[in-house]
């Protein structure tokens, strides 16, 4: 099938069996599958010659769960829980944004209330995408503490989802077309209180390690990209912006309203590890300042759009209203009329453009659904980023970079 | 700021006969162009000083098993961050023989989506440099997105494509 290849070798295991290794200087060594850096599940065979890398190759798909093939076989509703198991440390972000791509391919018009509150939640799904990322950083640096300041603060978001949805890690947040139910009166406690605090148990976590000796030895120059190559290999996200390249979809492709808010996209310069990490830092606090507008200044209306063939009606209703028995059943039993059409809607997920390109041919199921998994696409500038450098970086390279099992192997 | 229909006018002054079809929907322009001259469109589309398409987002393929020299389309999005357009390219390929150009010598991000591509549909990439399986592992001999394989169990009755809105 493939003839035409040119390379010395034509898989992993002949790779790692090859006759520099057999007869030369160079080591060969296994960095995961199961390595507590690769945090998740994928293979990367390092060349080192003493602790330097020469060449490196990556094996991935431990943990492909054949998530486009089953979203064939799904009603619509039924596909909002397996974006939760792509990029699992946000993942009202993919919810959301598959809620919104249906909402796009069904032209439905949504409330300016639902879109604050899916604003509110999607911003502290990034900053808790964005706190496990950098302060495993500091676990690879060699400073647990910094791993577990933050998880307390993390902690304060996941029981927010909990007040929306009941779920804190899989959350299958949110219906198409809008909330199952409004902001409770706990949840508007905890959201208030979490503002007051999480500025100032932030800002002692940040100076800890941002102007750490040690930390910024270990993290700058390390893992470097160009904006060229950063372009070329497709990433997206804070390892793109790390790199100086300003590209946000939220400001790009505004969607859910994120064109009222008022926020500063962080640039880096190096695009080493450094900076991928004191973009991630500020963007935390962008964040914040994003929910504190969105909060402040919410919409009065509904808290769900007008889409009684896709949002289930209340069941007091179902038990007393023939109309809404009916939509009640169909919608469990995936009997909704979908139009026929071509979609492709992103968004800025914790680690880059989430993208969904959606074919429908008009059944009840997707006739094809890609997703577009911004860490499969930039793990490729991995061996790149790595060559010449030591085994210890290539760890923090690679926590740097947020690579997520889940959503790296679909 | 470029919108969609004043970028199919250039595209349409710029490669006249390979522009197939085109159409525009949910505020995206779809073009349809010959396999054969895929990888010279995309090379004009990323280098030309105005339209300057230099990111690639997206790659896929999709499989329509029910019509005929036309089996498979692999699907290219593109994005002008100076326009701020985005643009989808459509090639259509016959089962007899799935192969495309591969752009990896355009953009080096192709590599891995081009590679799940094969991984997954069988569509071949000429001078691709390392066209092997990505998620699947090696040994398997099919390709698993294509429409023949049902994701049920074959022997179940309970269960048919009636039930999934197709016949």
């Amino acid at each position: 099938m493939n003839k035409e290849k040119e390379l010395s070798y034509n898989s992993p295991s002949e790779f790692y069996n090859s006759k520099e290794t057999i007869d030369g200087d160079i080591a060969t060594i296994n960095l995961g599958p199961t390595h507590p850096a690769t945090h998740g599940i994928f293979q990367n065979i390092l060349k080192v010659d003493g602790e330097k890398i020469i060449s490196s190759e990556q094996t991935v798909g431990y943990i492909h769960r054949a998530f486009e093939k089953l979203a064939e076989r799904r009603p619509y509703n039924q596909i909002t829980p397996i974006t939760d198991r792509l990029n699992y440390c946000s993942s009202p972000i993919n919810n959301l944004g598959w809620h919104m791509t249906m909402e796009k391919l069904l032209q439905v018009e949504i409330p300016k209330r639902v879109d604050y509150m899916r604003v509110i939640i999607m911003e502290l799904a990034r900053i808790a995408d964005h706190l496990i990322c950098d302060s495993v950083i500091g676990v690879d640096t060699g400073a647990l503490t910094s791993f577990f300041y933050p998880f307390q603060e993390r902690e304060k978001i996941y029981e927010l989802y909990e007040e929306i949805c009941g779920a804190r890690l899989t959350t299958n947040i949110g219906r198409i077309g809008g909330f199952e139910r409004d902001f409770t009166p706990v949840f508007h406690t905890k959201l208030k209180s979490f503002l007051k605090t999480f500025p100032k148990a932030f800002g002692e976590w940040d100076s800890m390690l941002a102007r750490n000796r040690i930390f910024m030895d270990r993290t700058r120059g390390t893992g470097p990209i160009s904006p060229e190559r950063a372009l070329a290999y497709g990433l997206t996200g804070p390892n793109l912006r790390a790199a100086g390249v300003d590209y946000d979809v939220r400001v790009m492709h505004p969607y859910s309203s994120y064109e009222d808010f008022d926020f500063i996209i962080p640039v880096g310069v190096n695009g080493d590890t450094y900076d991928r990490w004191m973009v991630r830092q500020e963007e935390i606090r962008q964040s914040v300042r994003i929910i504190e507008q969105a909060y402040g200044n919410m919409p009065e209306g509904s808290y769900k759009a007008d889409v009684p063939d896709f949002y289930l009606p209340d069941k007091a209703d179902v038990y007393n209203n023939m109309e809404a028995l009916i939509y009640h059943f169909k919608i469990v039993m995936g009997e909704m009329e979908v139009p026929a059409g071509e979609v492709y809607h992103s968004v800025e997920g914790g680690n880059g453009e989430l993208g969904y390109y959606l074919i429908s041919d008009g059944g009840r199921t997707p006739y094809r659904l890609q997703f577009r998994r911004p860490c499969f696409i930039y793990y490729q500038a991995y061996p790149e980023m790595i060559t010449g450098q030591t085994i210890s970086d290539a760890v923090i390279t690679l926590s740097s970079m947020n690579v997520i099992a889940g959503e790296l192997d679909a | 700021m470029l919108n969609n229909e004043a970028l199919l006018a250039q595209l349409e002054d710029l490669f006249t006969s390979n522009i197939l079809s085109s159409e525009i929907n949910f505020n995206m322009l779809t073009v349809e162009v010959p396999a054969a001259s895929i990888h010279k469109i995309i090379a004009q589309l990323q280098k030309d000083e105005n339209l300057s398409f230099g990111f690639l987002t997206l790659i896929g393929a999709v499989h329509y098993p029910d019509s005929p020299g036309r089996e498979f389309a692999v699907v290219y999005h593109l994005d002008s961050w100076k326009n701020n357009v985005r643009l989808r390219l459509k090639v259509f390929l016959p089962l007899s023989n799935p192969s495309v150009d591969s752009i990896t010598d355009l953009f080096p991000g192709a590599n891995w989506m081009e590679r799940e591509s094969y991984d997954f549909f069988g569509v071949i990439f000429n001078n691709h440099p390392d066209l092997r399986r990505i998620l699947n592992e090696d040994s398997m001999d099919y390709f698993p997105l294509r429409k023949e394989y049902a994701l049920e169990d074959g022997t179940r009755e309970d269960k048919d494509d009636r039930f999934f809105g197709r016949d």
